[in-house]
């Protein structure tokens, strides 16, 4: 058996170490504004939202944990689908904003839409300088579609269809 | 140089209000440098980061920026403060670093005032900062800031033995107790008659030196002896209750006690302010002493705050423990070589 260094004296060797390799090859930390870190792809920066896919179901807002989801719509009647049909009755989402300020990320909502309306995003710049504003509205939550990525494919010999994110 | 400097002699009170001046503005500044050089940046490194990169060239201006935010806060006193002393407490704990410097020479002129007692006032004056601490804590009425203030102060009196007891070994060896005396001593000194690099103690008094800095952490309350302000067990012992300007004066009396703790560790077994192939009669040493301590004492706060970055907190009672039972016995016998080789040798 090698003889065994003392502790205390090994301690002190790597903190020595982990400033010459720092001074050497650079720090484990990136310079954040002037330089970005790339997040992982499914990193859960903000959540978006499909509109045209959302039918007011209120699954989001009903299971949401801290109750940061607001849904508001109405009933009204779309032409119906062929001639001579009658007119078919939708809803029409009025107002679908997330407070980010109580949102904790847990993706419950992202999770339980059964219509594919909610997605992750790796995007985080979005701090504000008065609270109310991290209250997103549904054109706000919409144009964070664009930054949603595909979702990573199945490993290989996988039976299931990869989902594909609605553009 | 030594004749401009030899012509000017100033009536008693010009030469006060000069060395109050040069203290006060020394101290300031070797507390921003410790602080600038190893809390932000070497701490920085050993941990992988960079530490503050923009206020001024690479976040050198960190520290004076944090000072003027200290200086915007707010001065709190608790309600049931005895406000007087919580007010003199931090200007306590200062004072007694200010005084720390009086003593320490940049060089065989550059200094203060030349004591012949100079390291004993030094150990002295040191040991009155615990009596600051003990004022912080009592008047904060808060039960932590006691308990804090209360721990510190076992501390530092347990520390205060070996720390002496450390300087002991020196002071044999030198026969002096003047400052300047042990800087002399380790310069003319030789080794088994080779004089190239004289004779700095830390050769024959290692072990003096290992237990000096470990007291030094001590009294410093820095880890792995941070005891008094484990913010993890007592919130910060004395300091809680201090905001704005007076914890900034507790602040800058601990990096600058840090400072001058390297200052005499480096006078007392590196040599000093001289170098050992220079005379220390020379006239270089006006301008060279200061920058020859001033590196040594970078030497030894590396030391000191690399063990600081590296080690986590003691117990309390592993604290007194090894004080009393390791650190004591320890300088007693180092004393008691030392007297035996100098009797004999």
């Amino acid at each position: 058996m090698a003889p065994q260094v003392p502790g205390l004296i090994k301690g002190l060797g790597v903190t020595f170490g982990e400033m010459v390799k720092t001074l050497k090859s650079g720090p484990q930390t990136t310079l954040y504004p002037h330089e970005k870190e790339e997040p992982t792809a499914r990193a859960r920066g903000v959540i978006a939202l499909k509109e045209e896919n959302c039918t007011s179901c209120m699954l989001c807002a009903r299971e949401c944990p801290d109750w940061c989801i607001f849904i508001e719509a109405h009933k009204y009647l779309a032409p119906p689908r062929r001639e001579g049909g009658q007119p078919r009755q939708k809803n029409e989402l009025d107002r679908f904003d997330i407070d980010f300020a109580l949102c904790m990320y847990c993706g419950i909502c992202v999770e339980v839409c059964p219509f594919d309306a909610l997605f992750w995003s790796p995007e985080y710049e979005y701090s504000e300088v008065r609270i109310a504003d991290l209250l997103h509205d549904k054109s706000r939550l919409g144009q964070w579609m664009e930054t949603v990525p595909d979702f990573p494919a199945y490993e290989a010999g996988s039976e299931a269809k990869v989902k594909k994110v609605p553009r | 140089m030594s004749l401009v400097l030899a012509a000017f002699d100033p009536p008693y009170w010009l030469s006060t209000l000069i060395k109050v001046l040069v203290i006060s503005a020394v101290v300031p500044t070797t507390a921003l440098i410790l602080g600038m050089v190893f809390l932000f940046k070497v701490m920085s490194w050993m941990q992988s980061r960079l530490g503050p990169q923009e206020a001024g060239p690479r976040g050198t201006l960190q520290l004076l920026a944090d000072g003027v935010k200290f200086l915007q806060k707010e001065d709190l006193v608790p309600g049931g403060a005895d406000r007087f002393v919580f007010k003199v407490a931090p200007i306590v704990v200062l004072v007694s670093t200010l005084l720390v410097y009086v003593a320490i020479p940049a060089s065989a002129h550059l200094v203060v005032e030349d004591l012949d007692v100079g390291i004993f006032f030094v150990l002295a004056v040191s040991s009155l900062s615990v009596i600051g601490v003990l004022m912080a804590g009592w008047a904060s009425s808060n039960k932590y800031s006691l308990m804090g203030a209360l721990r510190a102060a076992g501390q530092l009196i347990a520390y205060e033995l070996p720390l002496v007891l450390a300087v002991v070994g020196v002071v044999i060896q030198a026969g002096t107790l003047s400052l300047n005396g042990i800087v002399f001593a380790q310069n003319d000194g030789a080794i088994f008659g080779w004089e190239g690099i004289g004779n700095p103690f830390i050769l024959t008094q290692l072990l003096g030196f290992f237990i000096f800095i470990a007291a030094v952490q001590a009294e410093l309350t820095q880890p792995p002896f941070d005891m008094p302000v484990a913010e993890s067990e007592i919130v910060g012992g004395y300091q809680v209750e201090y905001s704005g300007f007076r914890f900034l004066l507790f602040f800058l009396a601990e990096f600058a006690t840090a400072f001058a703790f390297a200052a005499i560790a480096s006078v007392l077994f590196l040599g000093g302010w001289a170098v050992p192939w220079l005379d220390t009669a020379s006239d270089w040493y006006y301008v060279l002493g200061p920058i020859v301590l001033f590196a040594k004492v970078m030497i030894i706060s590396f030391i000191i705050f690399w063990v600081r970055f590296t080690y986590p907190r003691f117990r309390e009672d592993q604290l007194q423990a090894f004080a009393w039972k390791v650190l004591i016995p320890l300088s007693l016998v180092n004393i008691l070589i030392t007297g035996l080789l100098k009797v004999a040798f």
